[in-house]
Formats: C-alpha cells, sequence, structure tokens
C-alpha cells in the first residue's frame, strides 16, 4: 500500500515535470533569447551558455532598432504604454458596467432578460472583422477613429460578454436568502449589493477582471484597424520588428518579455487573491 | 391599534404559470394577535416556507391580501414591512462573524456600539452561543449556524417574528432548555411570532394556538387542546398526536335502543342510544358510512369487548405501544406501565363513547367529538 502511494506519488512528480517543462520551456527559451545578440541565437547547435547582454532591452526602451544595416525607429515603449493603457481603462470600464448588469441578470428576472443577456454574449459568436468594416466608416462620421475612446468602446465587445456571464454566474451561486436576510433588517438593495453580493463575488469578479484583461491585452485586430501608430498597443506594434532588413531575434524576445510582463504579474498576483478568496468563502448550509 | 398583529386573507402562492405551476398556498386566511405564538405545523412540502416568504416580502403574493397592524403589506418592500425572520437555510452571511453577522441586524443607526455590543452578548448567551461568536459561519457546527440565524432575527425590534424550523438541528436537552428561555424572551417583551417546526411537542410547549397545513391548505387553526380534542378533519386527527389517531371506516346503524357502529370484518361496537346524542344519532343515521378515530391512549383493555391481535410490543421506557391488528387495520393503543403482552395474544378492546370522533367518510371533516355533534 504504502509502496503503491510512494510510486503514484513519483509518478505524479515526473507528471508534473513534462507539464511545466512543456508549458515553461519556450518562455523560458524566450528569456535566454533576450539577452543574446542573432549570432549567439543563430548558432548551431544551439547552446544555453552564452554572455548576457542587456542591449536588446536597451535598444527597445530607447526606441533605435539597430539592423544589421541601420537604425530604425520604434514606438515600443509607447505601444506598450497603450497596451497598458487601454487594457486597464477597458476592464475598468467594463467590470463597472458588467458587474452591476451581471447582478441585475442573477437576480431581477424580468421579461426578456435572458434574452438581452445572450445577445451580449453573442458579441463574442461575430467575427470581429465582419463587425469592423461598418465600425471604422461610423467611427470616421463620428469622430471615434484613432481615439482612446472609441477603442477602449469597442474593447467592451470583448471584454463586456466576458465579465457579465462569469460574474453573473458568481452571484447566481449566492444563495439569495443570504441577501433577503441583510434586506430584511433594514438595509436597502444597494447596500444588500455593496456589503454582502460584491465581497461574496470578489473572487468570481477578480477571475473575470483578469481573464478580460487577458483578452484585452491580447487583441490586435480591432486596434490593427482602428487605431493609428501613437495609439497602437504591442500585439501590433510588434509587427515593426518584421523589417526588410531581417529579423532581430533577441529585440522581438526582449519585446516579448516586455509584453508578457504585466499579465504575467497580475496572473500571479491575482492567484494569490483567488485562492484566498475562495478557501475564505465557502458558503456553507 | 387593532388586537390583530398579522392578517392573511385569502392568500394564494402559485410558483410557475397559474394554470400548470405549483399552488404552494391555496386561499389561506387566518388571524394573529399581537403577542401570541403561532406555530406552523404539516408535512414537508405543505407550503409553510412559502407562506412565511410572502409575509416577508421575499415572494410575491398571487392573491389575497396581508396585513400587519394597521398596514397592507403584501405590496411593500421586504425592508419596510418591519418583520424579521429566522431561515430554514440559516443563509448566514459568510464573510463577517457570527457576532457581525447578529450585530448586522441592528441597523447602526439606532443603536450606539456598545448597545449593540450588550445587545448580542445577551441573546448569545440566552442561546448558548457566547463562544462562537468571533468565529466564521463557516467553521462552526449547524446547529450552532442554525442559532446564530436563530439570534439574529430574535435581537431585532420587528412587529413580527417568522422562525422557519429554528431549532430543527439541536439535541432534545438543549431544544428544550432553549425553547423555555426563547419563550421567556418573547412573552416578556410581548412578541408576535409564527414558528414553523416539526415537532409537536415544540408546537405544543411554545405556542399559544397552532395552525395545521396540508397540500397547502389551512386544515385548522385553533389551541393545542382543542385540537387534541376536537380534530377539525381526519388530517389534523391523524396528524397531530403521537402515536398517531387510530382510524376506522365503520358503517352507523341506530335503534331506538342501541348505536351499533359496525367496522370491517363484521366488528360491531354497540353502545346504548343514550350514550349519544340525539342530534349525532340523526345525523349517523341520516349518513351511514362513516369514519371513526380513536386516540391511542383513550383505547381501553378490559375482559370482554372485540378482539384484537398483539403484532408488536414495545416498552418506551415511560409507556408501552402496543400495536394490534383490528377490524382489517392496525390499532395501536398506549399503556403507561409496562404491559406484558406477546406476539399473536388476543386482547379485548373497548372504546368509550366519550373518547370516539366521528368524522364524514366523504369530506373527511369531523361531525362529533365525544358523542356530541360539533358545532
Ligand atoms: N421557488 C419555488 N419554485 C417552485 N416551486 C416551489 C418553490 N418553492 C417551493 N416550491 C414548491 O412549493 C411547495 C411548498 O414548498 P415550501 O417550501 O413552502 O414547503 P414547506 O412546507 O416549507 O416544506 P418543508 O417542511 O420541507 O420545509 C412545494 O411543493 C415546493 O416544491
Ligand atoms: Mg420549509
Amino acid at each position: 500500500m504504502q509502496k503503491n502511494s510512494n510510486l503514484e506519488n513519483v509518478l505524479r512528480g515526473v507528471a508534473i515535470t513534462a507539464i511545466i517543462l512543456f508549458f515553461m520551456f519556450p518562455i523560458l527559451w524566450i528569456f535566454l533569447m533576450s539577452f543574446q545578440t542573432n549570432e549567439t541565437i543563430l548558432r548551431v547547435p544551439p547552446s544555453p551558455f552564452f554572455e548576457p547582454t542587456l542591449t536588446n532591452y536597451r535598444s527597445l526602451i530607447s526606441g533605435k532598432l539597430e539592423g544589421s544595416t541601420a537604425t530604425l525607429e520604434i514606438a515600443f515603449m509607447s505601444n506598450l504604454y497603450n497596451s497598458l493603457f487601454l487594457s486597464v481603462t477597458s476592464v475598468t470600464v467594463g467590470l463597472i458596467l458588467g458587474v452591476p448588469a451581471a447582478y441585475a441578470f442573477a437576480r431581477l428576472k424580468f421579461r426578456g432578460s435572458e434574452d438581452i443577456a445572450f445577445t451580449l454574449l453573442s458579441f463574442r459568436f461575430a467575427p470581429p472583422l465582419l463587425v469592423l468594416l461598418p465600425l471604422t466608416i461610423y467611427f470616421q462620421q463620428i469622430g471615434l477613429a484613432d481615439t482612446y475612446g472609441g477603442l477602449i468602446w469597442v474593447y467592451q465587445l470583448i471584454v463586456l460578454p466576458l465579465i457579465l456571464w462569469i460574474v453573473r454566474g458568481y452571484f447566481e451561486d449566492i444563495p439569495a436568502d443570504i441577501e433577503y436576510a441583510y434586506r430584511i433588517a433594514g438595509h436597502s438593495f444597494w447596500a444588500t449589493f455593496r456589503k454582502i453580493a460584491l465581497p461574496l463575488a470578489g473572487p468570481g469578479i477578480a477571475a473575470a477582471g483578469l481573464l478580460a484583461f487577458i483578452f484585452a491585452w491580447n487583441n490586435f485586430i480591432f486596434a490593427l484597424v482602428l487605431a493609428s501608430a501613437d495609439k497602437q498597443p504591442v500585439t501590433v506594434g510588434a509587427l515593426a520588428f518584421i523589417t526588410a532588413s531581417g529579423i532581430n531575434y533577441g529585440q522581438i524576445a526582449a519585446g516579448i518579455m516586455l509584453s508578457i510582463a504585466p499579465t504575467f504579474a497580475l496572473a500571479l498576483y491575482a492567484q494569490r487573491y483567488l485562492v484566498e478568496g475562495l478557501s475564505l468563502g465557502a458558503v456553507k448550509g | 391599534m387593532s388586537d390583530v398583529m398579522l392578517d392573511l386573507n385569502s392568500v394564494d402562492k402559485f410558483y410557475g404559470s397559474k394554470g400548470q405551476g405549483v399552488h404552494a398556498v391555496c386561499n389561506i386566511s387566518m388571524k394573529v394577535m399581537r403577542g401570541e405564538i403561532i406555530a406552523l405545523l404539516g408535512s414537508s412540502g405543505c407550503g409553510k416556507t412559502s407562506m412565511l416568504r410572502m409575509v416577508a416580502g421575499f415572494e410575491a403574493v398571487s392573491r389575497g391580501k396581508i396585513s400587519i397592524g394597521d398596514r397592507e403589506i403584501h405590496a411593500l418592500r421586504p425592508v419596510e414591512r418591519n418583520v424579521a425572520m429566522a431561515f430554514e437555510g440559516y443563509s448566514l452571511y459568510p464573510t463577517v462573524t457570527v457576532r457581525d453577522n447578529i450585530a448586522f441586524a441592528l441597523k447602526s443607526s439606532k443603536f450606539s456600539a456598545t448597545d449593540v455590543a450588550v445587545k448580542v452578548d445577551e441573546i448569545a448567551a440566552m442561546l448558548e452561543i457566547s463562544t462562537i461568536l468571533d468565529k466564521y459561519p463557516s467553521s462552526i457546527s449547524g446547529g450552532q449556524q442554525q442559532r446564530a440565524s436563530l439570534a439574529r432575527a430574535l435581537i431585532r425590534d420587528a412587529d413580527l417574528y417568522l422562525l422557519d424550523e429554528p431549532m430543527g438541528q439541536l439535541e432534545p436537552q438543549l431544544r428544550t432548555l432553549l425553547r423555555g428561555r426563547i419563550k421567556a424572551y418573547i412573552k416578556e417583551r410581548g412578541l408576535t411570532a409564527i414558528l414553523v417546526t416539526h415537532d409537536q411537542t415544540e408546537a405544543n410547549a411554545l405556542a399559544d394556538r397552532i395552525a395545521v397545513m396540508e397540500d397547502g391548505e389551512l386544515q385548522q387553526f385553533a389551541s393545542p387542546e382543542d385540537i387534541k380534542k376536537s380534530p377539525a378533519n381526519i388530517f389534523t386527527g391523524t396528524f397531530v398526536g403521537e402515536p398517531p389517531m387510530n382510524v376506522f371506516p365503520a358503517r352507523a346503524s341506530i335503534s331506538e335502543e342501541t348505536v351499533c357502529l359496525r367496522l370491517n370484518e363484521n366488528i360491531d361496537l354497540s353502545y346504548p342510544a343514550d350514550a349519544f346524542s340525539a342530534e349525532l344519532r340523526a345525523s349517523l343515521a341520516e349518513m351511514g358510512d362513516i369514519v371513526l378515530g380513536v386516540r391511542p391512549y383513550a383505547v381501553q383493555r378490559r375482559d370482554t369487548g372485540s378482539l384484537a391481535t398483539v403484532v408488536v410490543n414495545q416498552w418506551l421506557g415511560d409507556q408501552s405501544h402496543i400495536a394490534t391488528n383490528f377490524a382489517g387495520g392496525s390499532l395501536v393503543l398506549v399503556e403507561h406501565d409496562r404491559t406484558q403482552l406477546s406476539e399473536d395474544e388476543q386482547i379485548a378492546i373497548y372504546l368509550e363513547p366519550s373518547d370516539i370522533h366521528i368524522f364524514n367518510s366523504k369530506t373527511g371533516m369531523a361531525i362529533s367529538h365525544g358523542a356530541r355533534l360539533i358545532g
């Protein structure tokens, strides 16, 4: 028995290591690449041993890509800033609009509420390109093309349905009687939402916000079509790395490292919060 | 102010659409007086919780009116009804301690923090939960959660207290102890309460009046004594009382000198005519088919009489429950000493006319109690 469970432990360890290697190896390799020049990256056979250099990061941060023949001006840092700004504001707007809406859909069963909720979800089914062309024309007419406001609005197509449907599920999982118990004691609907529903759905709201952030961060097509160079996020800006004079892998790797850093940090932070929130929340009985 | 605290007027509750949904509460009318404790008794799923939730305002009233005091409240929001409720599923707030759960019920504006603390400690001591006040609901037992939930309701200053099975999770000793304390608490303050319970001892001990419900309908609403002595119909007769009332279909034949109640298997219970009131004899003669009921502790053993066969004889420590085969059915009798009867033994049964309840065999409604026509 003891032996068997030992064997199980070993097997489990091996499996976990394999999975971690599988998923983490590319990231690790890119991390290593970001400290190398094209020569060391492209040597055959590849080797993990090299003399680390910070030139890739330096040129990204200063905005000057040194190709083999010429120096190219890129706006990587401002792309990064755009990504951060667009994602944070979109998710914030999405949460402000989506969480109360999710609560309403979960608690107030009104005529047509299912239809409205489903319509919102169906935004996720539509191919973005289909929407984009007419949208571009409308945006140009009403002066929203190439503005942060316009982009944030369009980002709601991605963010809002996600937040709405995830958070709604969490609200529905809270027994209604817990809220009734609070309301019958003389607290208003609004107070009940703030003091009871919000804290209980906290982990769900955090998860939805995190997921929405990642989706917003990774969005490519909306910003490609609707924004000019100075408003573009990294996903679009990264196109500039592929130049006629060649591809600088070290700089791309450094670019990738910089652009995944915020989501990575957020995921690490939120994970701690999620675990804590979920184990505290246990609604018993 | 009137003395009626709660007035339910022809209240109905449908879940789902009116035609095909569940008709959980059917046309219930009842008045609860100020300062009364009412026990709501009925089998599982008969609509007790639905009724409380309509009074509290968590379920819309499908039809009818509800008033508390002089106010019609069935259209008001829960906040405006001034009702306190202990929920069947406790429904404590998981994110705060038991102390805060109870304190949240007192809207902070009315009491100072120290007043709230004093009140919480007082009620926690009464319900024996002082030691768990600083724990979170997820880390206390079901019975402790139940008492925390009860405390949260009782601490309020409400017109009406709705307690949905407030002590179902507790052991009999604690239940008995708390029952006394809760009754004293409610009576001292002149509060009005409706208490759902499956424990008839609790209903008898706590309640001024008992409302018996079945299938969403109010079967009887009367004092515990009245319900025992004069059950309104077969359901109340057999539902209230432990062990339940024995019932047998019977056919009455009335002559000048005798009243004969013929049970199945041709067992005749014959009585002199004057043991039954004249009015009762008249209606029995008219009706013929009836249902006869007798409480287990009223069944007597005599040297001669109708024969019954013992099936089991259980000594419960303070009384014997003897189950017998009688008139094609089962008859249970209760005796207070340790009866020496073995299986298959024959005993002679005698039923005193004053212990006999007679019901209409078609409607199930009571016709007579103790050989006197009702009404
Ligand atoms: N939200 C609901 N939707 C549909 N049907 C319901 C709902 N709540 C209760 N019912 C139905 O209404 C009837 C009465 O339910 P209720 O909860 O009032 O019973 P109860 O007397 O409190 O039972 P118990 O003693 O088991 O608590 C049941 O048939 C139940 O299935
Ligand atoms: Mg119930």
